[in-house]
């Protein structure tokens, strides 16, 4: 497999807190690479370092070859690595359908405002938001606002998509609705997708591998069976290794 | 662009401005009505940082009064002709705010509305100090000024004419922003520039690029409405009143409309000319101005323009 996102010995310190350590690992084309860990174990600031939101003090970021450390974020989308937000930040006076414009205005294609809005229509209809589209995007309820989320990075083209917490806060119907969303953005559109998500099911059921991250360092890679039978991660993190064990089958 | 209603109602508006006064020779309407264009510039110049990129700029009126010290010295020391004292002035203003805007745009929210007061206080300190500019008693036209113009009485309906063309210009120009790629990504900062930012919208350079654009006429129309009054002092030219006034225009009409922006400050125009002629109200313009602002504020955030557009939705599409 090609590898589109490669972190190398990534690392960020705010004052005295080592936020992100010596942090390395790897993305395929078209893989489901799943982050979990405890809250404040680095993830989001993790997500910052890759696409430059943070400049990060040691490593190296390289994406599809390139080196995009520190690199502005608004550079990094045009190369074709996009994200959401864990705490969403629709453009609220603006509509749905503006709102997923300007995704595919300054993506990966540079588009023209009359092709960003046909591609933006295309991916309404994806996350099934298309007849709330002349909605102002502050009038959503949190599942539509984590929907367009979703499509504003979408409609940027990417080949790599970030996605912070996109099931959080969701009822269970959402949560099965976004996770069928999340799976054709790779089966249809072969996007590869890098998660942080708390739910263990949805995240078991979803990555091809998964990594743990407690206080900043990694505690452990590998498939999601891997990952759960890890006596280091249950006692860090899951706790309860039954729990574990039931989860892990209701989501095959 | 021409496929869109507002394009011809602004067109049809200009054309008003430009005819109305010059066919029937009413100079005490072109006064009016000049002074109203003056501010329709000002106002849909400043709606371009406020209204559509969320920047509020208190410094919009040093733009103005730059604008009018350089084309006053090209025309008057120089000797060159007004048209192009008046486009170098532009262009000179603009590059300025250019780099201005590399430096103080890294500012946001309220740190940046302060570092534009700073600017209009800076600037007019500069120019009172300039021997060149004629230090604090300002520069004076000669009568031979106007001679290039046919005399005094034909170059004032000239300037009239050109100020009316700039204001023309002006709404088109926001027009075409609003209704482009570019103005969509400013849109996106004033929403939330972190988001633009994350979105791809390279919000360093949009955000100087549009500070440099809303420089541009209003320095033009400030040397053309210097040399029309024929002097320039600094406490006229960089008077922060006017840019104070230049916001409530801009809030009552509602902001982030090229509309809104227009007849507010129409409105407000002839309103400020119905206070300052009124023996009550004379002293009190400003006052008026303030409780003005603060209704508008509390009770109509979107000014006029907003209260219309959520009575009768359609007229999205019209008044833009």
């Amino acid at each position: 497999m090609n590898e589109i996102l490669k972190v190398s010995g990534v690392g960020k310190r705010f004052g005295g807190v080592r936020a992100v350590h010596q942090v390395s690992f790897h993305i395929g084309e078209g893989e489901i690479y799943g982050l979990i860990g405890p809250n404040g174990a680095g993830k989001t600031t993790l997500f910052n370092l890759i696409n430059g939101v943070i400049r990060p003090d040691e490593g190296r970021v390289e994406f599809r070859g390139q080196d995009i450390t520190g690199m502005q974020p608004y550079r990094v989308v045009r190369l074709g690595l996009s994200r959401t937000h864990q705490i969403v930040k629709p453009l609220n006076d603006m509509t749905v359908l503006e709102n997923v414009t300007v995704g595919a205005c300054f993506g990966a294609s540079n588009l023209s405002l009359k092709a960003a809005h046909s591609v933006a229509y295309d991916v309404l209809k994806l996350v099934d938001l298309n007849d709330r589209s002349e909605h102002l995007a502050g009038e959503l309820n949190i599942a539509g606002k984590k929907r367009l989320e979703i499509a504003r990075a979408v409609a940027a083209q990417p080949g790599l998509l970030l996605l912070d917490e996109t099931l959080a806060g969701l009822n269970p119907t959402e949560v099965g609705r976004m996770i069928e969303v999340i799976r054709r953005l790779r089966d249809e559109r072969g996007i590869a997708i890098l998660m942080i998500e708390h739910l263990m099911q949805a995240i078991m059921g979803l990555s091809d591998r998964v990594m743990v991250l407690n206080f900043g360092e990694m505690l452990a890679e590998g498939s999601p069976e891997e990952i759960a039978n890890d006596e280091v991660v249950i006692e860090a993190y899951l706790g309860d290794p039954d729990l574990t064990h039931k989860i892990l089958e209701m989501s095959t | 662009m021409y496929k869109r209603p507002f394009f011809w109602i602004v067109l049809a508006v200009t054309a008003i401005f430009a005819l109305v006064p010059g066919i029937s020779g009413d100079v005490s309407l072109r006064e009016s009505l000049l002074l109203g264009a003056v501010y329709i510039v000002l106002a849909s110049n400043l709606n371009l940082m406020i209204g559509y990129t969320g920047y509020v700029n208190f410094g919009n009126i040093a733009f103005f009064g730059l604008g009018g010290y350089l084309g006053m010295y090209m025309v008057t020391v120089l000797h060159w002709p007004l048209w192009l004292a008046s486009l170098i002035a532009g262009a000179c203003v603009s590059l300025l705010a250019l780099l201005l805007g590399l430096g103080i745009l890294r500012l946001r929210g309220a740190y940046f509305a302060l570092a534009t007061i700073g600017i209009v206080e800076a600037v007019k300190a500069l120019v009172a100090n300039l021997p060149a500019f004629g230090g604090a008693s300002g520069m004076y036209l000669s009568f031979s000024s106007f001679a290039p113009l046919g005399g005094p009485r034909h170059a004032l309906w000239i300037v009239y004419f050109a100020i009316v063309a700039l204001m023309g210009v002006s709404l088109l120009l926001s027009l075409a922003i609003k209704n482009s790629k570019f103005g969509l990504g400013l849109f996106a900062i004033r929403e939330d520039e972190d988001a633009a930012i994350v979105l791809g919208v390279r919000a360093p350079w949009y955000k100087s690029a549009i500070y440099a654009i809303s420089a541009f006429i209003p320095a033009m129309v400030g040397t053309l409405y210097f040399f029309k009054n024929g002097v320039i002092l600094p406490d006229q030219a960089f008077d922060l009143t006017l840019s104070i006034e230049a916001i409530v225009m801009l809030m009552l009409g509602g902001q982030g409309t090229v509309f809104g922006a227009a007849f507010g400050a129409f409105v407000y125009e002839q309103f400020r000319g119905f206070l300052l002629v009124s023996p009550t109200f004379s002293q009190f313009q400003l006052v008026v101005a303030g409780v003005l602002l603060l209704a508008i504020v509390l009770f109509l955030p979107g000014g006029f323009t907003g209260w219309l557009y959520r009575r009768l939705p359609k007229l999205r599409k019209v008044l833009e």
